[in-house]
């Protein structure tokens, strides 16, 4: 099913092994993309590693410092991944075909 | 003091705006003037209905509670939507390349169109979203009830407010989210509201924040000290709830119906997604950045005692910012009315498409070809469901009265959308998900939800405590918050785990040990798949489709003048020129997609299916695939045959062109052979009649000679002549046959006589007379003639010492048979077959006759019933004669 393509179009030919430096560039990005949203559960997952109670609490202040500097960073990338894509390529890379 | 009045005023004012603001969007729409309708700020804003009066009060009455974990609620969703590029992007184009209505239809549409799944998907959707619709209610009444407090006139009465909230909130979702029918069109109106509600909650809260902030605790680092000061000032949290509710609420910001609405059917512009994907987080994080500060500063300022629910409400009233509280409390209002609209639409189009639609089919009997307008049925019913579910949200509002037991549904609501995820991710990424599996996972997820959460959240009534203390049947292991005896758990955690994890493993068992019908798989690929082929394998075979009764079941269900548009345009792309375009496969795809835009992929399916007879792809459709390979194979059989056929046949005609040539060149010889026969008696003829014309004094005696020589000749010129004749006589079929009886011994004895006298070296015959004496019934004439001439025959050619010729009479199989084989050299083989033929002759220096002989003689015997034939393989020449044994009975 998988090499179902329509004929007529470049992607018939087989894909070159070694891409050019822009769109290997571009697939790199989108393989960080793709990671981002792990990074990010990983890092809101650390406040769970963080000592309750005790003597030395980690006071409210902090929390929220942390979170909420992870939450405007992974933001900022997001912005960053969505201005890289939009200058790289006027169409969705990984777009092998738009729908008719 | 704000009087309640001026308080319903502006509600109704803000309403007012609402409707505007709907109806432009949707005149700009319909002008085609509306880029900025389509931007993807509008749709980012229109997602913010993932954030309603439950986050937008209770989020700050979570953090007085529990601290920080209200911010899972949103983290969840941001990273969903920062990590689009793994879901959410593929999501959206099935959506849009499949014209899928709701999240039951998509899931009905992947596993085989299947209305099972969808109706058991739509049941799950009203059961979660009805609570929380109820929520909504409660929050806006419980606004209310503030103001009411500090209202002199108090005539402010609980429950008409809710029922009035309902109502107008049910007329604007039937005004704006029914206009059309196509379910799957963009409800620019709809979405145009809520993106500016969305503004309008989030300037409520920041301007909570920043009053509470900057205007109260007195700037950015004093609040983070009164922070850490107050009773939530130390970070604890409950690890197991911090990880379940962030990934219930990825979960539910997928699965859930109204986000699914805005997400998916709504979307424009698969692109839109590229700019939500930070857009939508850095809203969550500015929804929920003054959270904290307001929940502290609220403990600190309000009465013990107070509820922290209302804090955006209560802590500006209290400071007598009455336009702030004002403005909030249109925030809350906001937040209510924009999700209850959405959640409204989408669980009516679920409903109407899933549930209504195919019971009134059904109820009407003739399926696809009922008659009247299919049209204002289904826009009733969406009508009708939407108001249904507002009623149904209204009476549970009532009857759960309101308290504690409501507001913590939220929760609940979101785990129990949840169990439709295992289904949504299997079905987009796992092409062995099947229709069994789906449905077996979501029935034990349901099951497991209800019993664990749902029921003991409810409260003492639903379930007796007797269940919940020592177990369902006094089972100790089926305690509703202690599954198979692991005690200890937050319920919400507990009861996540065991649904969810049984849900999945439940579907992917059920998946791998079921087979799918033929449609699943086409669409299962068609999902997974969706970036490679999103044109799809083709379904329909519509040879026996009738494209005017597509026409008229289309315009029941799109409406006259949009079908026949529709129709028109694919009979133009068709090229031709007629009204209804040829049924094909591509077309009645394209009419199927069309059609579930306004009744669901399942429903469209069926009715198509009715009319053109028979599902798109059946195992008997497989099974013809196969027969036609299987015709093919015979096919090309039969054509080897008839290649095998033809090449005998050539076979046989060059055969037959061979002994043309031969028989032409025989011809030659004949002609040249008869004219030289002709031309010798000829030339005596005529030389002898000129000696008797011109010699004067012949003698008598010389004169009878040579008037003997020239009749000879004349009568071989006749002979010869005749024999040319009696053969074109015989072979035109025209000799009249004297059949008399005799004995063949006579006949042999006569011919023999003949051929033999007169000739100065007879042959021998040896016979056997006593054989010989066969009675026959036959032209004994011709007979005879035969005889003699294959008795000369041998008398000529036999060049035998001595020759001899034996005549032997057997009877074979009902036949006479007499065979006469002489002791000379016989017929050279390559000669065997010619001998029959006319004028042929075995050698030419032997020229007696025309050779015509044989061949008069095989015509002969064919016309008596019989045959000559030579007979190889004896020691000279030989011939056979065969006749039918006639009267031989009759004879003796």
């Amino acid at each position: 099913m998988s090499d179902r393509r329509e004929p007529g179009k470049d992607q018939v030919q087989p894909p070159p092994v070694f891409l050019e430096r822009q769109s290997y560039r571009r697939r790199r990005l989108m393989d960080a993309a793709r990671l981002l949203p792990l990074l990010g559960a990983a890092l809101f997952a650390v406040p769970l590693l963080w000592p309750t109670g005790g003597e030395n609490p980690i006071r409210m202040s902090a929390a929220i410092t942390y979170v909420f500097s992870v939450w405007a960073v992974l933001i900022l990338v997001s912005v960053g991944f969505g201005v890289a894509a939009r200058r790289g390529q006027p169409s969705d890379p990984q777009d092998p075909e738009r729908d008719a | 003091m704000t009087s309640l009045n001026v308080l319903v005023a502006v509600c109704l004012c803000y309403v007012v705006l609402l409707f505007g603001v709907a109806f432009a969007a949707d005149r700009l729409a319909s002008v085609g003037r509306s880029t900025w309708l389509r931007s993807p700020l509008v749709y980012t804003l229109s997602l913010s209905i993932y954030c309603t009066a439950w986050t937008f009060y209770g989020a700050v009455g979570y953090a007085a509670r529990s601290g920080l974990e209200f911010v899972t609620i949103y983290l969840g969703p941001t990273l969903v939507m920062i990590g689009w590029w793994w879901g959410l992007r593929k999501l959206v184009r099935v959506g849009r390349s499949q014209r899928v209505t709701s999240i039951a239809d998509l899931i009905s549409s992947r596993y085989g169109k299947s209305n099972t799944l969808a109706v058991c998907v739509t049941i799950l959707a009203v059961i979660g979203v009805t609570p929380y619709i109820a929520l909504q209610l409660q929050s806006i009444t419980l606004s209310f009830s503030i103001f009411a407090e500090t209202d002199p006139s108090g005539s402010y009465v609980e429950g008409s407010s809710a029922f009035w909230v309902a109502a107008g909130l049910a007329v604007f979702a039937i005004l704006f989210g029914t206009r059309n029918l196509d379910a799957n069109e963009r409800h620019h109106g709809v979405v145009t509201a809520v993106a500016i509600e969305a503004v309008v909650k989030l300037i409520a809260l920041l301007a909570v924040g920043v009053f509470v902030v900057w205007g109260i605790a007195g700037g950015v680092f004093d609040t983070l000290q009164r922070i850490d000061a107050s009773e939530i000032g130390i970070w604890q949290v409950d690890h197991g709830r911090w990880a379940t509710i962030t990934f219930l609420a990825a979960a539910a910001f997928v699965c859930l119906p109204r986000m699914f609405q805005v997400m998916v059917v709504e979307n424009d512009d698969e692109r839109h997604l590229r700019t939500a994907a930070w857009a939508f987080p850095l809203y969550l994080m500015l929804m929920s950045l003054f959270v904290v500060p307001i929940a502290v500063v609220g403990l600190e300022i309000l009465p013990r005692g107070s509820n922290p629910d209302l804090f955006v409400l209560t802590v500006p009233l209290a400071q007598g910012q009455e336009m702030l509280a004002m403005l909030s409390f249109l925030g809350g209002f906001s937040s209510a009315t924009s999700m209850v609209i959405v959640a409204a639409m989408a669980l009516s189009t679920m409903v109407s498409n899933h549930i209504v639609m195919p019971i009134w089919l059904n109820a009407k009997g003739g399926g696809a070809s009922v008659s009247g307008d299919v049209r204002s049925v289904v826009l009733y019913a969406r009508r009708i469901s939407i108001a249904a579910v507002l009623a149904l949200g209204y009476f549970y509002y009532r009857l759960s009265g309101g308290g504690a037991a409501l507001a913590s549904i939220g929760l609940i609501a979101f785990a129990g959308i949840a169990q439709i995820l295992p289904a949504l991710v299997g079905g987009l990424f796992w092409r062995g998900a099947t229709r069994t599996g789906a449905l077996v996972g979501l029935t034990v997820g349901f099951v497991l939800w209800l019993f664990t959460l749902l029921l003991p959240g409810m409260g003492a009534g639903v379930l007796a405590p007797s269940v919940i203390e020592e177990g369902l049947w006094g089972l100790s292991w089926l305690r509703p918050q202690a599954l198979f005896g692991i005690e200890g758990l937050d319920p919400m955690v507990h009861s996540v785990m065991w649904s969810l994890s049984l849900n999945t493993a439940a579907f992917c068992i059920a998946s791998l040990l079921s087979f799918p019908s033929p449609l699943e798989r086409l669409q299962g690929a068609q999902f997974v798949n969706v970036f490679d082929h999103s044109a799809g394998p083709r379904g329909w075979s519509g040879s026996v489709a009738q494209s005017e009764d597509l026409m008229i079941m289309s315009q029941r269900i799109m409406g006259a003048r949009e079908a026949q548009e529709f129709f028109q345009a694919e009979a133009k792309a068709q090229g031709s020129r007629a009204h209804f375009p040829e049924p094909t496969p591509a077309f009645l795809e394209r009419l199927e997609r069309e059609l579930s835009g306004s009744v669901g992929a399942a429903t469209a399916h069926a009715m198509i299916g009715q009319i053109v007879g028979g599902s798109s792809v059946s195992v008997e459709d497989l099974l013809a695939v196969a027969d036609e390979s299987a015709q093919l194979m015979e096919y090309s059989s039969q054509l080897e045959a008839k290649s095998a056929e033809l090449s005998r046949t050539a076979h046989k005609l060059r055969d037959a062109n061979e002994k043309l040539t031969q028989i032409s060149l025989q011809k030659d010889a004949f002609l040249s052979q008869i004219s030289h026969e002709l031309r010798t008696p000829m030339t005596s003829i005529r030389a002898f009649s000129e000696i008797l014309r011109d010699t004067d004094g012949l003698a008598v005696a010389e004169k009878t000679r040579y008037a003997a020589i020239i009749h000879d000749e004349a009568m071989r010129l006749t002979r010869l002549l005749n024999d040319l004749l009696d053969l074109s006589v015989l072979e035109n079929g025209q000799v009249s046959l004297n059949v008399t009886e005799g004995m063949l011994v006579d006949v042999i004895d006569r011919a023999s006589s003949t051929a033999l006298t007169g000739t100065a070296n007879p042959l021998k015959l040896r016979r056997n007379r006593a054989a010989e004496r066969i009675a026959i019934r036959t032209d004994l004439d011709r007979l005879t003639q035969v005889f003699i001439n294959l008795i000369a025959n041998a008398q000529k050619y036999c060049e035998a010492h001595e020759p001899t010729l034996s005549i032997s009479v057997h009877d074979v199989g009902g036949q006479v048979v007499v065979d006469l084989v002489d002791n000379g050299k016989g017929i050279p083989l390559h000669s065997q077959k010619m001998v029959f033929e006319k004028f042929a002759r075995v050698s030419a220096e032997k020229a007696g006759g025309a050779g015509l002989g044989l061949a008069i003689c095989r015509e002969i015997m064919q016309r008596l019933g019989g045959n000559v034939t030579y007979l190889p393989g004896q020691e000279g020449g030989a011939f056979r004669v065969s006749l039918p044994l006639g009267l031989e009975i009759a004879a003796q």
